[in-house]
């Protein structure tokens, strides 16, 4: 796991309007043969960003200079698919810190969490006002207030409350990590391990 | 285990699965911080998705594939895991021999770093697939956070027809409610037509159950999953089976039971199934036409359009009699004996397509055996076709299993993504019936076409 402190974040935005984009295209597996969390970031959507005979696709998002930041405004149902937390290294290696979507994977939503990339759910509408802005303005700038839930478009001054759990919201703040927290049980597990025949 | 305010639920881990990509960053995790694995008994390993299906005695040729298998290896060494590797006589896909060794059992809390976890579900389990980061957490302390699901029922009914097998069944579903329509659910399948199915065919249903989104499925124990345990190796003549089984008869969902989703569907209505886009909602009756816009809603226009160009279709074509260039059986999906037995039952005296290149894989050492010993080997060999050793291959192209660009690949896999099968590569999901009348013409082929008598295949 990684400890992440996320607290307020002003940045430009990457647009990637793209539905369904699942954790294959994030990034492939015929690049998951690491063993450590590092580098991902070079092969971040690597099919796209580069062509078949491996020079960067002037098309892609990424290889366009407009654009830049912090934050990748998505498509609805982002990172699904593969189980795969590359996928999420990737993303932050490359430099992401947020992604906004309409609507995650579970998968993907609870290894962003856990890596503090912050998954921001945003309305449908919104999303898709947002990303015609990024779109056509590159250079928008958006500010995300993780302490009050908020996203802000910050030159049409549009803001939208984003949902995310509590004590997720807690971890990312403090920076502080599951396994701290479940460290912190070990009585309590011993104790259930104990009530109950475990198979072994 | 507990409730946490306001927070995510803490889960204790029965069965925890691991293989050689997922788990490497887990165990640095561990090293980092100081700490060894709490519960290794509970733990099972095995090396499965970066393996070659060639020459499996050799050294493994590509060097960070190799490494990748060896820090599983020296991993489980040093913790003392039990891990089923490369040649061991037990060795294939985690999610084949969790439930053939008799690992996975009813009751239980099961996760891997690995979304087709979902497949254990057949056996009444709550089976999940998780991140690295949870794979850490479970080595840590045998427990991980989960946000309750909210949940969701399908319920089949009727009669099967001919040529439709379990396959075709959650391709059906898949391709009603969607790629994502059960984000954020755990599903229960129930009705006549699942409880008809054997556990081969209920772990297709559970395992594609990722595939809407889900975060596992299941299905209840009974008489067919108790029969399945009580004939394993492992289990049979085990004393206290008996007992274990009249508990686990109990594990069945209250008749008042709520779900915050409940679906029905009609089991005659469905025919066997292919997919003509890049996800498995995208999916159609195999004589059906692609249409002109996504019907269900689920994507824009342009995203429709861009996978059926990223696929070489346009909207509004039949795809029967469309020529294929490979044909791939095998995964965690539909690498299980009963898979390569339909396969057999359409290529039995015929010939493999000459412009077609099969992939056949099982999905374990026991699957490869046991193929060998009811001559199924020897029968693919004579229709020209070559088995490899077990993995997961082409499903996911870790190996050098690749579909090559712009090829066409009837699969029995799980996975339509772009580039899934290799850059490029073009996947069309099917059942192994289906895979087989492929193989056997060339091109995308009704499997009706070649069964004559009532299906016995399920």
């Amino acid at each position: 796991m990684l400890k992440v402190k996320f607290d307020i974040l002003e940045s430009t935005c990457v647009p990637l309007p793209f539905e369904n984009v699942d954790t294959d295209q994030i990034i492939p597996a015929r690049f998951l043969s690491a063993t450590s969390r590092e580098g991902f970031g070079d092969n971040l959507f690597r099919d796209w960003r580069y062509t078949k005979s491996g020079e960067k696709n002037r098309e892609f998002v990424l290889n366009n200079p407009d654009f830049s930041g912090e934050v990748l405004v998505a498509g609805k149902n982002f990172g699904s698919g593969s189980s795969r937390e590359h996928a999420v290294w990737a993303i932050f290696d490359y430099g992401f810190r947020a992604v906004v979507s309409s609507f995650f994977a579970d998968i993907f939503m609870n290894n962003a969490l856990n890596n503090g990339l912050l998954p921001i759910v945003i309305s449908d509408d919104f999303l898709k006002k947002l990303s015609t802005l990024v779109q056509n303005k590159p250079g928008t700038k958006v500010k995300i207030d993780l302490e009050k839930q908020t996203f802000t478009i910050l030159s049409t001054g549009d803001s939208i409350k984003f949902a995310i759990n509590p004590y997720k919201k807690e971890c990312l703040l403090k920076g502080l990590d599951d396994i701290d927290f479940l460290l912190s049980m070990k009585d309590q597990i011993i104790s259930y391990e104990n009530n109950k025949s475990v198979v072994k | 285990m507990r409730s946490i305010e306001a927070g995510p639920d803490v889960l204790y881990i029965d069965r925890h699965y691991i293989h050689e990509v997922t788990s490497p960053q887990a165990f640095n995790g561990l090293k980092e911080r100081g700490i060894v694995v709490f519960r290794p008994g509970n733990t099972i390993a095995t090396a499965d998705h970066n393996i070659p299906t060639k020459n499996q005695h050799l050294p493994i040729r590509d060097q960070l594939s190799r490494n990748q298998v060896e820090r599983l290896s020296e991993n489980c060494r040093k913790y003392g895991i039990k891990l089923f590797g490369l040649n061991d006589p037990k060795n294939g896909i985690v999610h084949v021999i969790g439930p053939e060794l008799g690992y996975t059992l009813p009751d239980m809390t099961i996760v891997c770093g690995d979304s087709h976890t979902s497949t254990h579900g057949a056996f009444g389990t709550i089976a999940l697939g998780i991140g690295t980061s949870e794979v850490e957490m479970v080595l840590a302390t045998q427990c991980i956070l989960q946000p309750k699901p909210k949940k969701m029922r399908i319920t089949l009914d009727g009669r099967l027809h001919k040529g439709v097998i379990s396959k075709d069944i959650i391709m059906y579903i898949i391709s009603e409610i969607s790629a994502s329509g059960a984000t954020g659910y755990f599903v229960e399948y129930c009705g006549s037509a699942i409880r008809n199915l054997s556990m081969e065919g209920r772990m297709t249903i559970c395992n594609m159950s990722i595939e809407m989104g889900a975060r596992g499925g299941l299905i209840a124990p009974d008489e067919t999953t108790f029969e399945y345990l009580r004939n394993l190796p492992s289990i049979k003549g085990k004393k206290d089976i008996s007992s274990s089984i009249n508990e686990w008869k109990n594990l069945t969902t209250d008749p008042d039971a709520k779900f915050d989703r409940d679906l029905k569907f009609d089991a005659s209505l469905i025919k066997p199934m292919i997919t003509y886009g890049t996800n498995p909602g995208m999916g159609m009756a195999i004589d059906g036409s692609i249409p002109l816009s996504d019907e269900k809603g689920s994507t824009t226009s342009s995203s429709f359009l861009k996978s059926l160009d990223y696929m070489g279709f346009k909207p509004g074509i039949k795809l029967l009699g469309h020529p294929i260039d490979y044909v791939f059986i095998g995964s965690c999906t539909n690498g299980r004996i009963e898979d390569f037995r339909a396969f057999a039952q359409i290529i039995k005296g015929r010939k493999k397509a000459e412009n077609v290149t099969a992939l056949i894989v099982p999905g374990s050492k026991k699957v490869e055996e046991q193929m060998i010993s009811e001559g199924l080997t020897e029968l693919y060999k004579n229709a020209g076709f070559e088995v490899r050793q077990p993995g997961c291959s082409s499903c996911l192209a870790m190996n050098e299993d690749k579909i090559p660009l712009g090829k066409y690949a009837v699969s029995t896999s799980n996975r339509n993504f772009e580039g899934r099968q290799g850059p490029g590569a073009r996947t069309l999901l099917a059942s192994p019936l289906t895979a087989a009348a492929a193989a056997i013409t060339g091109m995308i082929t009704d499997p009706r076409d070649f069964i004559t008598e009532e299906n016995t295949v399920k």
